[in-house]
């Protein structure tokens, strides 16, 4: 996953985002370069100034224009500083805020078999922590590199012009400190790729430990998840200490070599000095110098490891911004003439990306005629839900196709797609907003506010989701995460009413009266009746009673559909069938002899 | 104590009024406080180790002066020792300089790491102590953003505040120092400086506040908006809500620059507005002291090295307006954080619990009301008895109070009035660990924890081998399909279980409980999404469970649990097929029992259950 690319090529990936701010950017370096100089300045400015025009009995003006050059000198360095900001800020933050919402956008787009191999905390960790750390590289990091650096090379410029042998000594420590820096390179990027990573990680886990709350609190088990959070968090720690180890190392040589190098160069200077071969004065303004070059070449460390988290930030972005979205629209799409909502599989094949050998529906071959309610039947994992997912084109068929009025799925652009295709899926998912904007997610948006008001009194109605009016807002009660809590079955009916309210040609629900007591099942199913009268809909059955509801059964076994018919031909001919659907009635006695005796009783009193 | 803050509530304010913001910010402190405390020795030693090394970087400069001003003319004089010694000291004091920077680097990321350890994981443990009630008000997004990005903030603090803080105190004191004794009346000046720089920072502190206030509730919101659109992808896909996600998102994160754009300017104010006031100090001491100068009072030599030193004064200034920066952001954050762990369970554990290790599992209501916090009454008194090893089904309509019953055995809610019993133990009184070995519910959402279908399963019974693990599976007739899977039992099931479908989600968390052989199982619509093979196969597996027999008996390797009368079942379940097999049926209606006896005698007598047993008999066919 992590490849490992130089820091130049990953870095040179932001160009695209950062070059409108380019000149800003060079802006705010020569502010913080000007301010920078101001910094040195000034001392020399007093220098001269006290040295010059300062002396007892010495005119009162003198004194007034040195205080003010040194008043205006002063307030041009904070200026700068405030420019700087000034400069940079509001780009950064705006290339910083482009970035995050690319991604999201580009994380919106890519399939859902990304989605399951991604957990939400590390897609989370790129959206805030490492845009968040790019920012301030940019605004602070990037900047104070390029003004360290030149800051260096002019002292050593300036070192040269005042003793050149001294000068040799001092770069003389370049050299190992280059090498060291190489390795330091390598290593300290792999530390920071990984703690990068553990700590999307960790944040998956905080995740899941909420979301999985109700398990854990139910086996009593949340001392085990504190654990393994606790180990992972300790990684995590390991990681950055380690990481701090190498920094430390690294500040180590940065701070004792050139140091070293002075300590040479003030022996072999004052021996030059000794023999006139230096004057004292380039001595000591040698010293002074080097003294100035030394802070910046020591703050490089913590500079170049900021680069570099920068760049596995860079890469880490880039690493989900890559993964190419598959499912796309195509550049011409296409739509049938008449929109009537025969739904066909043609010798369809599925298998998961990662596991191509174990296809999970094999040959598929289906027609469904317009308007006609077709279940689908089959044990756990025989693929229903799978094949469910390829008609809005969640997932993608690798073998095969399907189409609609004739149209392969492939040929419509997918949001014209997603709106002909309407799903209910077994496993809820509300937004986090009102009744009304859930139900009404999927609904035609045209059309005046009291067909929509029309539009979700009747998808509640057939949904049997009554309740929601006696909601302590009524159908405007805010639900989902962030709102109220709904049991699963109304749950399933307000998702239920949501498929429902978009009105789709081609309808497709997953086991959507799971959750029902016997009671609404048989209203819902009613209603649902009459609503699908004219809408062709594909729908996972496990009990007889949801059979009922379609014209045609086919059987899945196995990734094969192995018999199409109703539901009486199926059981008259089919043993599978028989097997899988057939009432419990039918199941072996031993089990519970209560239950026969049961049974006896009741019939006495039938009669 | 203003209440309007206490815990999580008005956590999305932040304009608060000045009581409000006090409580909040003492709330914080002190949790900063109670981070340091355990570290404290740690602390010191960062703190020792930036101040050697300060002193050890002063000691440089005074070697070179030592070196041209003695070294050289003795040299000269034809003495080589003092220029050996100005040598050697110069390498040892750059050894010490850079071990020391070393050393308080490699200290200050063990500090650092030492408290956010700490904090994660109180933070961790807290948000699972908290009870549902609470859960099911503050998302999961929301929690997210508390141990992500506020935990950020306080680690940029940690990381860059300590040692930059201690050493630019170090050596503005040290610099005072000098100017005091070179000139008293420089001294007064430079000291007067700091009269506008607190005014200064009070000003910013008191704006600073409110931006970082505002930069955390809006991240907050920035993170449970992006969780809710990652977990919930396949639905947003599905009804195309991308766009109008994206636009939400776009003005979410437009929010989020604002606010940080906000606290940047605000520092972008304040740090060269230090810069400036220490600027025109130097301005001002260069004023009186060159007129001093022109009177003869005070050589120039004096003026020069006077604001040179007021000057130098001010050079830590940057740092600390950044650590005062980051304090500021940190201290918002952690005023969410630790009002976070202000909340208080509801469902506590008992101050002197009472030991059941292994409960033969008889059940008592007595009388028992319930109400969520002050809403209106779900369960109005309700006494019941329910013996050890019956299987007992509960049946009503959605929203009669079936899953509020079986929470309140679970113990996810605590009673208003009365008391359940466990054996006659209160269950309050019991620890965590015994009630949760003896009771165990199953819900509708079978959730599945990334990591393997074994581990997912063992988390029943984490001590469990592999062989039980097993057959808890085959118990439940989850054998097969998991054996089909690509790597059979270490399978990684993924992302919140994306390749096992809802009804093998639903048998994974059957083989849980199954391994987990509690004195009571309760199932919470545990079936619904089962095909009818599999529920028949579940339903074996449970009956043997109940009894105590099978495999689920003769590998029980709870010494109490052969008592022979088998399990406490609650089951929930609207297929009656599950309850027809249970020894006793409840129909609840309104928080009420209103019909109580076994299957055969409730439809006898023609009530509530007769009618549904009719409805469903009739879905069969």
């Amino acid at each position: 996953m992590a490849k490992q690319t130089s820091f130049f090529t990953s870095i040179s990936r932001l160009y695209p985002h950062v070059r409108p701010i380019l000149p800003r950017l060079v802006m705010g370096l020569l502010s913080a370069l000007l301010a920078s100089l101001m910094a040195l300045a000034i001392p020399q400015v007093l220098r001269v100034l006290v040295n010059e025009s300062l002396k007892p009995g010495g005119s009162a003006e003198a004194v007034w224009t040195a205080s003010l050059v040194i008043l205006l000198l002063g307030i041009a360095e904070a200026g700068l500083v405030a420019l700087r900001r000034q400069f940079v800020i509001n780009p950064a933050t705006t290339v910083e805020t482009r970035m995050r919402v690319s991604l999201y956008g580009h994380l919106q787009d890519l399939t859902v078999s990304f989605h399951d191999r991604w957990g939400s905390g590390q897609l989370l960790s790129r959206a805030m922590t490492d845009l968040n750390f790019l920012r301030r590289w940019m605004a602070f990091g990037a900047i104070m590199l390029v003004v360290t650096t030149l800051t260096v090379v002019i002292g050593v410029a300036v070192m040269f012009s005042m003793s050149w042998q001294l000068a040799l000594i001092f770069l003389a420590a370049a050299v190992p400190i280059m090498i060291y820096g190489f390795r330091f390179r390598t290593r300290f990027s792999k530390v920071a790729r990984r703690s990068q990573d553990q700590a999307g990680d960790l944040a998956t886990t905080v995740e899941e430990s909420v979301h999985g709350i109700r398990v854990l609190k139910a086996f009593g088990r949340s001392q085990e998840a504190l654990e393994n959070f606790n180990e992972q968090a300790q990684e995590l720690r390991q990681t950055e200490i380690a990481k701090a180890k190498h920094l430390a190392t690294f500040s180590l040589v940065v701070t004792l070599l050139p140091e070293l190098a002075l300590g040479a160069g003030l022996v072999v200077g004052i021996m030059l000095a000794s023999t006139d071969q230096l004057s004292i004065g380039s001595l000591v303004a040698f010293f002074a110098t080097a003294a100035v070059v030394a802070a910046p070449v020591e703050f490089c460390g913590m500079l170049l490891a900021m680069a570099l988290t920068a760049k596995s930030a860079v890469d880490r972005h880039f690493e989900v911004m890559d993964a190419r979205n598959t499912i796309t629209s195509p550049d011409k799409p296409r739509r049938p003439a008449e929109l009537k909502g025969a739904l066909s599989f043609h010798d369809a094949s599925f298998a998961f990306e990662d596991a191509p050998d174990k296809p999970i529906l094999k040959n598929i071959s289906l027609d469904i005629r317009p308007g006609e309610t077709m279940a689908l039947v089959g044990i756990t994992g025989s693929g229903k839900s799978a094949l469910l997912q390829l008609v809005p084109r969640l997932y993608e068929v690798t073998g095969g196709a399907i189409t609609i009025d004739g149209v392969d799925l492939r040929e419509f652009s997918v949001e014209d797609l997603r709106t002909v295709v309407a799903v209910a899926f077994e496993d809820t998912t509300l937004f986090s907003s009102s009744v009304r904007d859930n139900v009404l997610l999927g609904a035609p948006d045209a059309g005046p506010a009291d067909s929509r008001d029309a539009a979700l009194e009747e998808a509640l109605d057939v949904a049997q989701a009554h309740f929601a009016y006696s909601l302590p807002d009524g159908v405007d009660t805010l639900i989902g995460e962030e709102g109220l809590s709904l049991s699963g079955g109304q749950r399933q009916r307000i998702a239920l009413a949501r498929a429902i309210a978009a009105k789709p040609a081609v309808l497709v629900l997953d086991d959507p009266l799971s959750a029902l007591d016997v009671n609404t099942e048989v209203l819902v199913e009613a209603r649902l009746r009459e609503v699908l009268a004219d809408t062709t809909t594909l729908i996972v059955a496990h009990r007889p009673s949801t059979v009922a509801l379609a014209d045609r059964v086919a059987l899945l076994e196995d990734g094969r559909i192995t018999a199409v018919g109703t539901h009486t031909e199926l059981l008259a001919t089919n043993s599978h069938y028989r097997y899988v659907i057939a009432s419990l009635d039918t199941e072996p006695r031993d089990l519970d002899s209560e239950l026969s005796a049961f049974e006896d009783r009741s019939e006495e009193i039938s009669r | 104590m203003s209440s309007a803050t206490f815990g999580t509530a008005n956590e999305d304010n932040a304009h608060l009024t000045r009581t409000e913001s006090k409580a909040v910010r003492r709330r914080s402190l002190a949790l900063l406080g109670s981070l340091i405390r355990p570290v404290r020795a740690r602390f010191w030693l960062t703190i020792g180790a930036v101040v050697l090394s300060q002193a050890a970087r002063v000691a440089g400069p005074a070697l070179i002066a030592f070196g041209i001003d003695h070294a050289l003319p003795a040299l000269r004089a034809g003495n080589s020792l003092p220029l050996a010694f100005a040598g050697v000291a110069y390498l040892a004091a750059a050894a010490a300089t850079a071990g020391l920077t070393a050393l308080y680097v490699t200290s200050t990321a063990r500090l650092s790491q030492a408290m956010l350890l700490d904090l994660r994981v109180r933070v961790f443990r807290h948000t699972q102590r908290l009870s549902l009630e609470f859960h099911e008000k503050y998302t999961s997004g929301r929690i997210i953003a508390r141990q992500t990005s506020d935990l950020e903030a306080l680690r940029e603090l940690l990381d860059s505040g300590v040692s930059s803080l201690a050493s630019g105190l170090l050596f503005m004191a040290f610099t005072a120092i000098t100017v005091f004794a070179l000139d008293w009346r420089t001294g007064v000046l430079v000291l007067a400086a700091g009269v506008p720089m607190y005014f200064l920072a009070r000003w910013y502190q008191k704006h600073s506040q409110i931006a970082f206030r505002e930069s955390r509730v809006v991240s907050a919101r920035l993170i449970v908006h992006f969780v809710e659109t990652m977990t919930g992808i396949r639905a947003v896909k599905a009804f195309r809500k991308e766009r109008e996600n994206a636009a939400r998102y776009a003005e979410l994160s437009e929010d989020y620059r604002r606010a940080t754009v906000r606290s940047i300017n605000l520092n972008g104010i304040f740090q060269p507005g230090l810069v400036l006031i220490g600027n025109v100090c130097v301005a001002v001491v260069l004023l009186t002291g060159g007129f001093r100068v022109l009177s003869g009072e005070l050589a120039v030599g004096v003026l020069l090295a006077l604001i040179l030193s007021t000057k130098r004064f001010f050079q830590p200034v940057d740092q600390m307006a950044m650590f005062y920066n980051s304090f500021q952001s940190a201290q918002a954050a952690l005023e969410k954080v630790s009002g976070l762990l202000e909340e208080i369970p509801t469902v506590r554990p008992p101050q002197t619990p009472v030991a059941l290790p292994y409960a033969r599992g008889s059940i008592d209501f007595n009388g028992v009301e319930f109400r969520y916090g002050d809403g209106p009454v779900i369960i109005p008194r309700l006494d019941l008895h329910i013996p050890a090893g019956q299987t007992v089904a509960l049946v009503g309509q959605t929203g009669a109070g079936k899953s509020t019953l079986a929470k309140l055995i679970a113990r996810f809610y605590d009673v208003s009035a009365g008391s359940v019993t466990l054996d006659g133990v209160d269950l309050r009184q019991l620890t965590t660990e015994d009630l949760r070995r003896n009771v165990v519910m199953v819900t509708q959402e079978a959730f599945l924890f990334s990591g393997s279908v074994a581990d997912n399963i063992a988390l029943g019974r984490p001590e469990a081998s592999r062989e039980e693990i097993e057959d808890a599976a085959r118990a439940v007739g989850a054998h097969a399909f998991i054996t089909e899977l690509p790597d059979g039992y270490d399978t990684d099931v993924n992302k919140r279980g994306g390749r096992v479908s809802a009804g093998q989600r639903q048998l994974i968390s059957f083989a849980r409980a199954f391994l987990a052989r509690p004195a009571v199982l309760i199932l919470d619509e545990a079936t619904s999404s089962l095909d009818i093979p599999s529920e028949r196969m579940v339903q074996q597996g449970l009956a043997g469970l109940l009894r105590g027999t099978r495999e689920a008996g003769t590998r029980d390797t709870n010494p109490a649990g052969t008592h022979g009368a088998g399990r406490t079942a609650l089951i929930i379940a609207h297929r009656l097929s599950t309850v027809e097999t249970a020894d006793r049926v409840l129909v609840v209606h309104d928080g009420r029992v209103v019909e109580d006896g076994t299957p055969g005698q409730l439809i006898g007598d023609g009530g509530a259950f007769a009618r549904l047993h009719g409805a469903w008999k009739d879905s069969l066919v």
